[in-house]
């Protein structure tokens, strides 16, 4: 009979325990690092993670933008381009619904690269901003040179992003929505053409707001 | 006497199971377009006019203007096929821009998913018959 009580109460102490946890923590994505220091003498073993690197494009407003513009915010990145007809329109529908639910907060912004450079120069996506009801900056749509927006997608977000001849509309990409925290860490990748991924996203926008309130710089 | 009535009585009753299998015939060529339809359009169309036909802000416009349809009525089989780079009044909003070709689409796929988008999202044109569509479509250049 004791022995009972004792299991019972393992139980609904461990059950207490796991419900605690349910404050999810977003995992950091990319290459990782050990890296060892001395800290009072003793050694100390780091992990280093990958940030993403310094950039500048000309925006919708034909503004330099650079990563600065995004010190102290999480944001999500992107890759589109105005004339795509595949998955672009999918995801914008779907990025909308982020616009629409962090509107006005200047501790979130978006950041969508065109992979067309030739033809999606800035004019171009301020029309397709207008059209898309997008107004101010918080919504970033970027141009920059071929080569700068490909080798941003695969080395800062992990993306893939290239010119292809044999495709109809001549590009390859993927439609993932990258979410990166305060301290240009990766956070998270969502399918950007799936609402239920981005409903999660939205989600755990929210849970990287709660748990970097704090440092804003 | 009896006979002659008998007579008429099966022949009208013939009649009607004619007609009615006439009828069920048309609505069941209706019933596969419109599936088939739907599913041409998940497939090439609803990227950008959405699964719910509401299009995306004033990039693409919506289907759920049952007014622009049923004024271009002649033009729809062209639009489908050969796409659209013109400016357009829908609803009060205008929008210039350019929807692509989609070539591949045959004089059958076009009627179904005209079948499909010209009875959903609020629309009420009833069905399209395919020899029509296909003088259209050979009218379109
Ligand atoms: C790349 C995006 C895109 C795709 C894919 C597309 N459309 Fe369109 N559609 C447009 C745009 C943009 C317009 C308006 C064109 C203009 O203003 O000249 C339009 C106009 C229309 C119109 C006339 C206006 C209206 O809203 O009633 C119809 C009908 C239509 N599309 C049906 C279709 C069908 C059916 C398909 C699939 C075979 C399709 N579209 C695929 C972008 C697209």
């Amino acid at each position: 009979m004791r022995l009972l009580l004792f299991i019972i109460c393992c139980i609904l102490t461990l059950q207490a325990c796991t419900s605690g946890s349910q404050n999810k923590k977003l995992p950091i994505l990319g290459e990782r690092e050990a890296v060892e220091t001395q800290v009072k003498g003793k050694t100390v073993v780091d992990t280093i993670y990958q940030t993403v690197a310094p950039f500048s494009y000309l925006n919708q407003d034909s503004v330099r933008v650079s990563n600065s513009d995004f010190d102290g915010r999480i944001y999500v990145a992107d890759f589109f381009f105005t004339s795509c007809n595949t998955i672009c329109p999918q995801m914008h529908r779907n990025m909308l619904k982020v616009y629409e639910k962090f509107k006005g907060n200047p501790q979130v912004k978006i950041l969508s690269h065109s992979i067309d450079a030739k033809y999606d120069v800035p004019s171009r996506l301020k029309k397709y901003a207008g059209k898309l009801g997008i107004e101010g900056n918080q919504w970033e749509f970027v141009h920059g040179s071929s080569d700068s927006i490909y080798n941003v997608s695969a080395k800062n977000y992990l993306v893939a992003a290239y010119e292809d001849k044999t495709d109809p509309q001549g590009f390859v990409h993927q439609g993932w929505f990258i979410l990166v925290d305060k301290n240009k860490h990766l956070r998270g990748a969502y399918d950007g053409t799936k609402a239920d991924q981005v409903e999660l996203m939205i989600n755990d926008m929210q849970i990287l707001l709660d748990e970097q309130g704090g440092d804003a710089k | 006497m009896r006979n002659r009535v008998l007579y008429i009585l099966f022949t009208v009753a013939c009649l009607c199971i004619f007609i009615q299998a006439c009828q069920s015939e048309q609505e069941i060529t209706y019933a596969r377009y419109y599936v088939n339809g739907k599913g041409l359009y998940e497939k090439y169309c609803q990227n950008c006019h959405a699964p719910d036909g509401s299009g995306l802000k004033n990039l693409y416009p919506p289907l759920t203007d049952t007014v622009y349809m049923k004024d271009n009525l002649g033009k729809l089989a062209c639009i489908v096929k050969y796409g659209l780079n013109d400016t357009i009044t829908i609803g009060g909003q205008v929008y210039d821009s350019k929807m692509p070709a989609t070539t591949e689409l045959t004089d059958i796929d076009v009627t179904q998913i005209l079948v499909y988008i010209g009875n959903s999202f609020g629309n009420k044109l009833g069905t399209f018959d395919m020899k029509e569509v296909s003088s259209q479509v050979k009218e379109c250049r």
